[in-house]
């Protein structure tokens, strides 16, 4: 039996507007699904999800229709099931895993999982067990998935959770940088309203770093997670990359995404132009060439400098991209812009792959003289993002010279009481493994509370 | 603690120019001389920086001085007592370097001068001999003069057109000065070409010279890099590594068109905004 296709709107007419791509299963499409699931008696895909969800358990439950009791087992081991459903690369987690990968198709965990996540949302959420105040209080520097995740877990463990955020949103790369179509704000802004009603409290346009300090905090609070992710913009670095209509995806996305800037009543601006090429091949190249097309533009293209298969983006959003008439152009790497005032043209030279190095894994190499020159109107730049700075040059905040901040195993840094975890620990990752890190986290500030070591640094 | 951004009192002081109070608890406890806020004047607004020119951390209160140039800048203006303002995100940017660096000409064209009170202030309480430059266009253009003659221990000031103080620009102002004494340092807030023309002033006399940019920004902390600058040929974020730099490293021309981005999308909506 074949994968049961996720219902999903026409590429060339979903290309127009920002509405969900997929639209989710029904009630049917999902048990027949589940139903697919062979039920292993050693369940690997739980082993390929990073933080463990019972797979297995909650797929059975679906194919019997017991989808409340589903969406209850999806909820004890991750707190943003909505999102993760949506986002998370299940192709290399718990999909890949998956034995019936190997005879036909994997299970749409993913497709399942939000599924019941949705559901769940329609009856107002799964509601955790709550458990005596602890009389403890964490102060959670950054709403973003490793934040939020910190957060849920904390506030289920009885701590008192105030969450910073710099923006005036919570919700972090979840608001600014995803899509709409890929994942709706009424989703993020359902789960922060869900850890509202449990107790936490959420203060907007705080720029921890700039405002108070970690220490400041630590006055105010008994222990600190630090969730600030890795949001600065990597560029080039190469010739007339200041030219305006050069901008970073961040920057592309952050005024479509938060700022609204594709409405037409829009306060906030931004530079679309006819001809947009995005450099890079990873999640946020496709996030903000499909956005692009989305926004007006004639032709969106994305040029990456190794080929399809070492694109680090989702299958998933590489074939809606060409679904929606996104071009991709492997093998070209920007070399310089041209322009007067504005872009107007890009260099390109192409690459070689090279023989495969120790690792087995072919690196690429420009090709002299192939320098090509193709006209643009807008350039965005997707080629990833170092830490955030806000918070260097904290007193004894231990950072790697990446920027990174640097923990122990449970995400404690040098710093007692000052815990850390997702992209700001790990550079550029993924939702999941940030929302994993925060519930990692949540537990070795429970333990470090509960231990009593609070008393001795007082 | 935060969240309720309420005008506790607003007041004309120039042709599109207004001073505001503004309730904004956490900057006024966090701010720095030098640094800013980004705020939005209505919900689903843009978001703008604006450099605070006092605070008062007892009371949690923020001084802004705005001027009506854009749409968001204007929708600010039309505000008054009592309103409130949805967003107010800050302190952002790094502070104004304060030290006792001797004699220190501090030159603040137009509003340029709202951003350069609180350093001149701060560089005079650390000792400094602290030489004021202010100019404007004309006479109605001039603020903080009072305050500025308060602190400093020399005002003078400068209209192009020679309504108040001495005709010229600052900067043949500036020429005299350091003609007349030694200056150990130069901060020059204000229009581009202003801080341009200092900056090539000071450069031959080996003066170091700090500007303030005002680059198009987001979100203020790193994110974005619309605010990015080429300051001696490095790539820099105004909002975290600044928003000030020395000026003989920077590239005026480049962030000049920059700056005109977004001029299209800004003439659009003030005549929307005209019409209505």
């Amino acid at each position: 039996m074949p994968r049961t296709p996720m219902p999903e709107r026409e590429g060339r007419l979903r290309a127009l507007d920002f509405e969900e791509v997929n639209l989710g299963y029904t009630d049917q499409l999902a048990i027949l699904e589940a139903t697919r699931c062979l039920q292993c008696a050693r369940p690997v895909c739980v082993d390929g999800c990073p933080v463990g969800v019972k797979i297995n358990d909650f797929v059975a439950a679906v194919a019997d229709g017991r989808f409340d009791e589903a969406g209850r087992i999806v909820a004890t081991d991750n707190s943003l099931p909505a999102v993760c459903g949506r986002v998370c690369p299940q192709e290399i987690q718990c999909e890949g895993a998956c034995v019936m990968g190997r005879r036909s198709s994997p299970i749409a965990i993913g497709h399942l999982e939000r599924f019941v996540a949705d559901r769940a949302r329609g009856r107002g959420g799964e509601q955790a067990p709550a458990t005596a105040p602890s009389g403890w209080s964490v102060a959670i520097v950054g709403s973003g998935p490793a934040g939020l995740a910190c957060a849920a877990d904390l506030s289920r463990l009885g701590h008192d959770v105030t969450v910073y955020e710099a923006l005036h949103e919570a919700g972090g790369v979840l608001v600014y940088g995803i899509p709409e179509y890929r994942l709706p704000t009424a989703v993020v802004e359902a789960e922060v309203g869900r850890l509202e009603e449990m107790g936490v409290v959420f203060e907007l346009n705080a720029p921890i770093g700039r405002a108070e300090s970690i220490d400041d905090l630590l006055d105010r609070h008994d222990a600190v997670f630090i969730g600030i992710g890795a949001g600065l913009p990597r560029f080039l670095e190469v010739p007339g990359e200041h030219l305006v209509g050069v901008q970073s995806a961040n920057e592309f996305l952050t005024r479509v995404n938060l700022m609204g800037a594709n409405r037409s009543d829009a306060e906030t601006p931004v530079l679309v132009g006819k001809r947009v090429a995005v450099i890079g091949g990873g999640n946020t190249a496709l996030d903000a060439v499909r956005t692009a097309l989305r926004a007006g533009a004639d032709s969106a293209t994305v040029y990456y400098r190794r080929t399809e298969d070492e694109m680090p983006a989702r299958r998933e959003e590489i074939r809606h991209a060409r679904e929606e008439g996104v071009h991709f152009e492997f093998l070209l790497n920007p070399v310089g812009f041209g322009g007067s005032e504005r872009v107007e043209t890009m260099e390109l030279v192409r690459m070689r792959q090279t023989e495969p190095g120790d690792d087995g894994r072919r690196s690429v190499e420009p090709i002299e003289g192939s320098e090509v020159a193709v006209p643009v109107d807008t350039v965005v730049v997707a080629v990833g993002n170092a830490p955030n700075p806000m918070l260097s040059g904290t007193p004894d905040l231990t950072m790697s010279r990446r920027g990174t901040i640097v923990t122990d195993e449970v995400g404690m840094t040098d710093k007692p009481g000052v815990f850390a975890g997702g992209d700001i620990v790990t550079g550029g990752a993924t939702v999941i493994l940030a929302m994993g890190a925060g519930r990692r986290a949540a537990q070795g500030i429970d333990a470090f509370l509960r231990s009593g070591a609070l008393v001795e640094i007082d | 603690m935060e969240g309720v951004y309420r005008i506790l009192s607003a007041e004309i002081i120039g042709p599109d120019v207004k001073r505001f109070e503004v309730q904004a608890p956490r900057v006024a406890r966090y701010w720095k001389p030098g640094q800013f806020v980004i705020l939005r004047a209505i919900e689903d607004g843009e978001r703008i920086p604006l450099t605070v020119v006092e605070a008062d951390p007892e009371f949690g209160v923020i001084v802004l001085i705005v001027q009506g140039v854009g749409k968001t800048t204007r929708t600010l203006n039309s505000l008054s007592e009592g309103d409130m303002i949805p967003d107010v995100a800050g302190p952002l940017g790094s502070p104004s370097d304060i030290e006792m660096f001797g004699t220190v000409a501090v030159i603040g064209g137009g509003v340029g001068t709202a951003i350069a009170y609180p350093t001149a202030r701060a560089l005079a309480e650390a000792g400094n001999r602290v030489v004021t430059i202010v100019g404007a266009r004309t006479s109605d253009l001039l603020i903080l003069v009072d305050e500025l003659e308060a602190v400093a221990d020399t005002v003078i000031v400068t209209t192009d057109d020679g309504t108040a103080g001495r005709a010229g620009f600052v900067t043949d102002a500036l020429a005299d000065v350091i003609a007349e004494r030694r200056v150990d340092r130069v901060i020059a807030i204000g229009p581009l070409p202003m801080m341009a023309a200092v900056s090539a002033l000071t450069l031959p006399h080996e003066i170091p010279t700090v500007v303030s940019l005002n680059p198009i920004m987001v979100d203020g902390t790193g994110m974005c890099g619309g605010c990015r600058v080429s300051v001696s040929g490095e790539t820099k974020f105004a909002c975290v590594d600044g928003p000030e730099f020395d000026a003989h490293g920077v590239d005026f021309e480049l962030l000049a068109a920059r700056n005109s981005s977004y001029c299209e999308f800004e003439r659009r909506r003030l005549a929307e905004m005209g019409e209505k």
